[in-house]
């Protein structure tokens, strides 16, 4: 079981005390407990179980302007104490910083809304390796698929956010997640893809049928790939790499980043920066979302923000330290977006398909090529080309660039959204990009 | 070294009788306990950042019968946690049955020493030089706008006790230190990185000469991608720099010679094996066993001694790098390749320091032979897809080469190749083999461990580069 409410405040008010005593002006704490059990398949038997339990406790101490941080998975008082010790010791020798400080008390959670983020049905190992069953004899079934692997994992956590100011807040939440990775072959090559699921509760998560069909499919539909040539070309992202394009963006409208300087959309406020039909919305508070939250992880309260709004930009993703730096009001996004999504297009994804006569579907892009300081954007990708709306052959070996400066405005969006994952975009068209290949 | 028993109600004794009574009709199996501190030390935008310490203990239990792996870890060292441990790998392998194989082998070699870097230098003495690294930087051109710099410690201690109560132990010290600039001109933006490090103490960083090094290198990179033009698009010539760019070979080539993805057939290599998968001249090993590298290792985290392993040997695939599972399922033995992020994670067959050997050709010679093409000094990451063979890095330091001659440098750009023929294309090797600075870490199913790449300058014969000039 995951320890309760109780045990987490008594360590975290411990903390509080004892950094207190010593001197520290300010501290906050975070206490937090988890168990994951993870069963994995390969073949149709099982290959690995693994069950983890792990509290975790993270402590910032305060002497006016100054601050450390310690952090540790040992929660014996004795060890505490060392800690805590040690960590005030380093905050008296750590220069001061105009910025620091705890959040302003007028911004933190006050209340505590249900989101439905906690499912406490346990499902065994047994059930799980009778799901991870079905949905291998599903995935394994075509010829051509010579490697199966799959996973299921639930976990459970709770934990405790406790501040000097009294804040002292917590919530236990669920996540039930499958995934399947399998491997086609033949005559000519050798293809991997996968399928997975993720959901706060049991009951909402996919089919094993569903998961294995699917994963199965898309692998045998990459065989036999070919390369081809380079050219400037309209590339259509599948929704699982078009979220992708959002995780992007969030980095760049950090406060960090923003308040270093180190991003391209730096002071592009109120600037038009995506074509004018896109909007983008962070949403906290999405009944059993899976990127919901009801505080960030200083304890402000986070609200929905309209991010961009007919591609103007409204909103940067504001903490404490940095909103203090630009002389902006924390809003909430301390560790980032919550669930965050562009909303729908408006054309159907067929009629997105025809919209030109041919286009580079990409299934998936490996790398890690985006340079968030300058927008160039460049990555190898995998997919399908496409001739007037029907699929034709998979292509790899490609790499696909350009600017997100560039490419912002040149999106469009069909009309197909889904909230699957913490972060949502429908099918995604950019044009002007270059391919290279042969 | 850490004493595990010190502070726990589980004694050596009790911890000995769980293991062998849990292991008993396994094949394999052992319990691991691990003891890290480690701390970061950040300056950024004029002000030192974050100063943060951290501590972690813990046990990772694993049991193993034929081809099936069970694991359970906590943060809780005691009796009651152990067998609960116990228990739930007793559940999963319950119908099957093994036969321990007590044989690991041992050696007396260390490649580092048994020190905390973390407490052998004092907060403010790390403080100083982060200050002095930022005025320099900010001191020695207008265009500076912005730095980061970073030193991190870290001293893990490990202790494998397998059944029987065979007990293996290792402490590894591991620093690292970064610079981070930013320059602007002419309202364009560039980012410089360089880093340092390896398994040893952070007195040769904290010498004036040493981290001066450091960022005067990271201002070039910034400043030269301060002139950079688009960078072509399309198949051509690739000359690599020596040292650092052989994460390609870590990536096209290294991940495929993994044993779990060649037992499994998942691997592009798998039935390759005594086959010519590279051009004559090429050798690559993995060597865990050189002094304070960032990816050597005195033992492995199954306790096996590291070694230096033979992979591709003029051209012809040699080895296989194993852990103890996929070599006992492939009829072979451990190479001292079995490593986890931490004890909260399983082992898997990982790389250490990879390293292709010199040949015999200059640097010079491959750019003249070069048409139009281009030459890569530098990279940030790279990934591969194990299964289809193809990998990308992404450059961070590049020239056009035109008639034989470098030109002016290009933008960021991704490189994409097939693992299984990039080696075949390779024509030249030089003969300037560099180790990398020490700053690489591999990322492998969710698990990151620090290891080590080295290369001499070679010349690939064709692949497509991804910029966005036609």
């Amino acid at each position: 079981m995951v320890k309760d409410q109780e045990y987490l405040r008594s360590k975290a008010s411990y903390c509080l005390d004892l950094a207190k005593k010593l001197g520290a002006t300010g501290s906050s704490v975070t206490v937090g407990h988890s168990i994951s059990e993870t069963v994995n398949f390969r073949n149709n038997t099982l290959d690995e179980s693994n069950r983890s339990d792990g509290l975790a406790i993270s402590i910032e101490t305060y002497l006016g302007k100054k601050r450390s941080s310690i952090s540790s998975s040992n929660l014996l008082e004795d060890n505490i104490k060392t800690l805590i010790e040690k960590c005030f010791e380093t905050t008296k020798n750590t220069p001061e910083d105009e910025f620091n400080s705890l959040p302003d008390k007028d911004l933190l959670a006050k209340e505590i809304k249900n989101l439905n983020l906690y499912d406490e049905t346990h499902f065994d190992n047994e059930k799980k390796i009778e799901y991870l069953k079905e949905l291998e004899s599903v995935a394994s079934s075509e010829e051509k698929i010579i490697n199966t692997e799959s996973s299921f994992t639930e976990n459970k956590s709770n934990f405790i956010l406790a501040n000097s100011d009294g804040f002292c807040e917590g919530y236990k939440s669920s996540s039930f997640s499958a995934s399947c990775v399998t491997v086609a072959k033949d005559e000519n090559s050798m293809e991997r893809d996968y399928e997975f699921t993720s959901k706060r509760h049991l009951s909402d998560i996919k089919g094993a049928k569903e998961l294995g069909q699917k994963a199965s499919e898309q692998t045998i539909k990459k065989l036999s790939p070919n390369k081809i040539g380079s050219e400037k070309i309209s590339i259509i992202f599948d929704k699982r790499i078009a979220k992708g394009m959002l995780g992007a963006f969030a980095g760049a409208i950090s406060s960090s980043a923003i308040s270093r300087g180190t991003s391209f959309l730096k002071d592009k406020i109120n600037e038009q920066i995506f074509t004018e039909t896109i909007n983008v919305i962070d949403k906290p508070d999405v009944n059993k979302g899976v990127g919901s939250q009801i505080f960030d992880s200083e304890g402000v309260k986070s609200d929905t923000l309209n991010l961009v709004q007919n591609g103007i930009l409204k909103n940067y993703l504001v903490d404490t330290y940095n909103g203090k730096k630009l002389n902006l009001k924390s809003n909430g996004r301390s560790g980032g977006t919550t669930n965050l999504y562009f909303d729908n297009g408006k054309i159907s994804f067929e009629d997105l398909l025809k919209s030109n006569t041919k286009h580079i579907y990409v299934t998936e892009t490996i790398g890690h090529g985006s340079n968030l300081v300058t927008g160039d954007y460049s990555v190898g990708a995998t997919g399908f080309l496409i001739e007037n709306g029907e699929f034709k052959f998979p292509v790899n070996e490609i790499t696909i660039a350009g600017n997100f400066k560039d490419m912002f405005k040149n999106i469009t969006l069909a009309s197909d959204l889904d909230f699957e994952y913490s972060i949502n975009s429908p099918t995604m068209m950019i044009e002007g990009m270059t391919v290279a290949g042969k | 070294m850490s004493n595990f028993f010190d502070k726990s109600d589980l004694t050596k004794k009790d911890a000995d009788a769980i293991v062998s009574d849990t292991l008993q009709n396994c094949d394999d199996g052992e319990l691991y306990l691990e003891d890290t501190k480690s701390e970061s030390i950040l300056l950024d935008d004029n002000k030192i950042k974050s100063s943060s310490y951290s501590s972690d203990l813990g046990f990772g239990f694993r049991a193993i019968t034929g081809e099936v792996v069970a694991y359970s870890h906590s943060n809780e060292i005691s009796k009651d946690s152990l067998k609960k441990s116990s228990e739930n790998l007793k559940s999963t392998l319950k119908s099957m049955k093994g036969t321990y194989n007590k044989d690991i082998s041992r050696s007396n070699r260390k490649f580092y020493q048994d020190i905390n870097p973390i407490e052998q230098k004092t907060l403010n003495s790390k403080l100083e030089v982060l200050n002095k690294v930022n005025e320099y930087l900010r001191k020695k051109d207008q265009s500076v706008k912005q730095v980061t710099t970073s030193f991190a410690g870290e001293q893990k201690s490990i202790e494998i006790i397998r059944s029987g109560g065979e007990v293996l132990t290792d402490v590894r010290p591991l620093i690292r230190f970064n610079v981070s600039v930013m320059l602007e001109k002419n309202g364009r933006k560039e980012t410089g990185v360089y880093g340092i490090g390896g398994r040893q103490s952070y007195d040769e960083y904290l010498k004036d000469d040493n981290w001066k090094t450091v960022c005067e290198e990271a201002f070039r990179i910034a400043s030269v991608n301060l002139e950079s033009k688009p960078a072509p698009a399309g198949e051509m010539k690739v000359v690599l720099g020596p040292g650092w760019p052989a994460i390609l070979i870590h990536e096209a080539i290294g991940h495929g010679l993994e044993g779990d993805f060649n037992r499994k057939k998942t691997s592009a290599f798998h039935d390759l094996m005594g086959q010519k998968v590279a051009s004559d001249g090429v050798t690559i090993v993995d060597d865990g066993t050189i002094d304070n590298r960032r990816g050597s290792l005195t033992i492995d985290d199954e306790g096996t001694p590291t070694e230096k392993t033979v992979l591709i040997e003029n051209g012809i695939l040699k080895n296989f790098m194993q852990d103890r599972l996929n070599a006992r399922l492939m009829n072979t033995k451990s190479t001292g390749s079995g490593r986890r992020e931490n004890y909260r994670h399983v082992v898997l067959p990982r790389m250490r320091n990879t390293m292709m050997l010199s040949g015999n050709q200059t640097q010079e010679e491959m750019i003249k032979s070069v048409g139009k093409g281009i030459f890569a000094v530098s990279f940030g990451g790279g990934q591969v897809d194990i299964t289809s063979g193809k990998f990308v890095f992404n450059c961070t330091e590049a020239y056009e080469i035109n008639n034989g001659k470098i030109g002016s440098p290009i933008k960021g750009a991704t490189l994409i190749g097939d693992g299984p023929s990039i080696l075949k294309e390779v024509s030249m090797v030089g003969n300037d083999m560099m180790l990398d600075p020490g700053i690489g870490t591999c990322g492998k199913a969710g698990q990151g461990v620090p290891v080590g790449v080295a290369q001499p300058s070679i010349l690939i014969d064709k692949m497509t580069v991804g910029g966005t000039k036609l």
